[in-house]
């Protein structure tokens, strides 16, 4: 049974020009900044997450800058590097890495993988982009006004009891974006649970809507500890009471424990949606079956719980107690297990498929590599004995850029070539497409593979001058960032153009399988002409080809 | 079949003329979707408060004397009394969100207006109780007396302090939210007697009220 809609939905009312679809319905500033469409929610927080991102990409320019040379020559004082690397820090983590995937890619593909209308609450949609923005500009006015020296973890007693920055200001913005975060999961979390069309059962669900699912769940249970513990380092910095610094009773390992059980986690609140964009991209362009798909969407719910157990690994060298640290080595070990399931099944659903090196599938392969060697050094940081040796150098700086970087990135990249046809209804070039991921790709190694020798020789991260002999490796990475920011800049251009001289894109351009390509790019406001009726599991390439073929034969006799 | 015929049987929660958003199918999933929202929300909520008290348990641990010696200092019957009080807000609330259900209108406002004020009761007593607190010079950051107060009990004082302000905030955001709702529902602004809205106003206020109830024992009765 199905209510006939009211007659005073807006969305009746206005009628959009079939072309433009949910673009074309208003063109007023008005109708975007009061959209509830989570289509476009999803533009909005694409520009202002560009936006950040490019800021945060300048501070780390400049962080490249200044190590060129062993001395300090780019920046003033060692304080002002501090600050540098903190503005890149907390931008890239807080404002880019962490809503990236889901408020862009999620919020635009979410209702329309599983077929429905919008997310559960659109205006509270909506409220997270607000509160996104809030939290943003409030940030970078305290780290541009006044600068904050702490680093993105802002380790305490440093940051309670003696940097002499604007600490609270910033802590605050952090703050107010984790509601932004905990709103848009909640919306996600209900969506799937409430919204499925009719046959969408769990285990036909895409592999980015588990994905999703996934990583919602981890943001729902972790942004409130760090939100409370920003509260109390708040607390202990303005009224000067001992929670963390010991010198008033307090205990600064209390604080890491909290930050980090946040923080780790958060790790995997950047890195699941980004599996999801890749299995979704890699049946796409191999054209098979993902294999193993229960295993699939099991290890990205394995990895949100264990993501839970393992923060300990950020404190082997605090005093925490040996035998806690042993725990928390074996449960760091044990994350690779549903890792490895995932790159084991991508490269089987590679294997005898008929792969095509379109943009997003570039994007892809060097997210698969990047990811094995971020993900190997890994475990290289979760043996204690190991980890003593590297922990703090740029070994661990170059760990978490092949995930984060080399990870996230690209697969934000990929996804947004592989929808940007849905998005926008126009093709890009291919030509510039593709060297752009390549340009990324080289870019991208020559800058942080010098860096995991440059963290085994002895180069402590965090620190604005070194010994000469370190020059050669750091130049080179230097010499690599500038290469990866070009290849960054390029999206940067030819997207954009596309909108204006793109080929007109069809509803499916890749012929790739998922209820988002079944409707028209772009997508009409309400997304769907009729809710569709889920008759079979995701991915079934080899028999849709079958199916393909078998019409060609039909329609012109030709085998 | 639509919601101006559906039969007094059919699963509509009593208010079959409730709007119906334009991307929902029906109402039992547009009330379904609204209640999970607010479960989730409150899971968020539990380890919001989760992350403070698992610190205080800690310290509590491993300070035991000095903050058993610190909870003595506060009043055991202002706080059973607080506790009375709020569970009794708790029952009101209740009540309210049934008689949203009836749609009995008036009852509704004057059930949330009988929350309203239990909760603002609470509130006036806790305010009494740090009043007391800053006289006895126990407010660290402000008067906090290390003499008199030795030892680590100044850590005690800083998690009752963030613990029941932090409640307080909470408790404040509700009310606030509740008298709204009492002006809504009394203008009939809701359609459906805002039976939904009400019932995930419900769901927070007894959170909020079940914090306390972990609270009290955790502050004022670790030294019995």
């Amino acid at each position: 049974m199905s209510h006939e809609p009211q007659a005073d939905d807006p969305r009746l009312v206005e009628e959009s020009d079939p072309k433009l679809g949910y673009l074309g319905s208003d063109f007023s500033i008005k109708s975007w900044l009061l959209t509830t469409d989570h289509k476009r929610i999803a533009l909005l927080y694409l520009a202002s997450i560009t936006f950040f991102f490019i800021f945060g990409g300048v501070a780390a320019s400049l962080v490249r800058m200044e190590l060129m040379t062993p001395r300090g020559d780019v920046f003033n004082a060692p304080d002002d590097y501090n600050r540098t690397f903190t503005i890149h820090g907390v931008f890239m983590v807080f404002f880019f890495l962490i809503p990236g995937v889901p408020a862009v890619l999620g919020n635009f593909l979410l209702p329309l993988m599983i077929g429905a209308r919008d997310l559960a609450f659109p205006r509270i949609n909506l409220l997270s982009w607000y509160i996104y923005m809030l939290g943003g500009l409030f940030t970078m006015y305290a780290l541009v006004a006044g600068g904050v020296d702490t680093g993105w973890t802002f380790y305490t007693p440093y940051s309670t009891m003696f940097s002499n920055t604007q600490v609270i200001a910033a802590a605050l913005g952090i703050f107010i974006v984790g509601f932004s975060s905990i709103l848009t999961a909640l919306n996600f979390i209900v969506t799937i649970h409430t919204m499925r069309a009719p046959g969408m059962t769990w285990l036909r669900l895409p592999l980015f809507i588990w994905a999703h699912y996934a990583t919602s769940l981890i943001i729902v249970l972790g942004t409130p500890v760090l939100a409370i513990t920003i509260v109390l380092v708040a607390v202990e910095r303005v009224f000067r009471v001992g929670i963390f610094d010991p010198a008033y009773g307090g205990d600064p390992l209390l604080f890491q424990h909290l930050f980090w059980f946040y923080s780790h986690p958060a790790v995997y609140i950047m890195i699941l949606p980004s599996f999801g964009v890749i299995s979704e991209i890699v049946t796409a362009f191999a054209r098979r079956k993902i294999f193993g798909y229960s295993f699939m969407a099991g290890a990205l719910l394995a990895i949100a719980v264990l993501g839970f157990l393992v923060w300990g690994h950020h404190m082997f060298v605090s005093s925490q107690s040996m035998y806690a640290g042993l725990i928390f080595s074996v449960l760091s070990f044990l994350v690779a297990v549903p890792s490895g399931i995932k790159v084991f099944n991508w490269t089987a659903t590679l294997y005898k498929g008929s792969v095509s090196f379109r943009t997003p599938m570039l994007y892809a392969l060097g997210f698969i590599g990047l990811f094995t060697i971020g993900g190997l050094t890994g475990l290289v940081l979760s043996t204690m004995a190991t980890d003593v040796h590297v922990h703090d150098t740029y070994f661990v700086v170059a760990h978490f850029h092949y995930i984060m970087v080399g990870g996230m990135v690209m697969a934000y990249l990929g996804g947004l070539h592989f929808w940007w046809p849905k998005m926008t209804g126009r093709m890009y070039s291919e030509f510039w497409g593709a060297l752009s991921a390549l340009t990324v790709f080289i870019g991208f190694n020559l800058t942080f593979f010098p860096q995991f020798i440059l963290g085994y020789m002895g180069m402590p991260r965090r620190y604005y001058e070194y010994p000469e002999e370190f020059q050669v490796l750091n130049v080179m990475s230097t010499a690599g960032a500038s290469i990866l920011a070009v290849g960054y800049l390029m999206p940067l251009i030819y997207l954009p153009i596309s909108l204006l001289i793109g080929k007109v894109a069809n509803a499916n351009p890749w012929a790739a399988y998922g209820l988002e390509w079944t409707t028209a790019s772009p997508p009409p406001t309400h997304n769907f002409e009729e809710i569709p009726i889920v008759t079979g599991g995701p991915y079934d390439y080899e028999l849709q080809d079958r199916a393909d073929q078998q019409r060609e034969v039909q329609e012109q006799g030709i085998v | 079949m639509s919601s101006a015929t559906a039969p007094a049987h059919d699963n509509t929660f009593g208010q079959d003329d409730t709007y119906l958003y334009h991307h929902f199918d029906d109402l039992h999933q547009q009330h379904e979707s609204s209640s999970l929202g607010m479960w989730a929300f409150l899971a968020t909520e539990v380890l919001f408060f989760g992350g403070v008290l698992g610190a205080f348990a800690i310290v509590q641990t491993l300070h035991a004397p000095a903050m058993r010696a610190a909870s003595h200092h506060l009043d055991v019957l202002l706080g059973a009394i607080n506790t009375g009080v709020l569970l009794c807000s708790s029952l009101a609330m209740a009540l309210a969100v049934r008689a949203a259900q009836l749609r009995q209108d008036r009852h509704t406002v004057w059930l949330l207006i009988a929350t309203i004020v239990l909760g603002s009761a609470f509130l006036g007593i806790k305010a009494y109780e740090w009043i007391h607190d800053y006289h006895e010079e126990l407010v660290p950051g402000l008067n906090f007396n290390q003499e008199r107060y030795p030892g680590r009990q100044i850590l005690f004082w800083s998690f009752y302090f963030t613990l029941t302000g932090i409640h307080a905030l909470h408790m404040v955001i509700g009310i606030v939210i509740m008298a709204i709702m009492a002006v809504l529902v009394w203008r009939r602004w809701f359609t459906g007697g805002g039976a939904t809205q009400i019932e995930m106003l419900g769901l927070y206020w007894h959170f909020v009220d079940i914090v306390w109830v972990f609270l009290y024992p955790i502050l004022y009765l670790i030294n019995k």
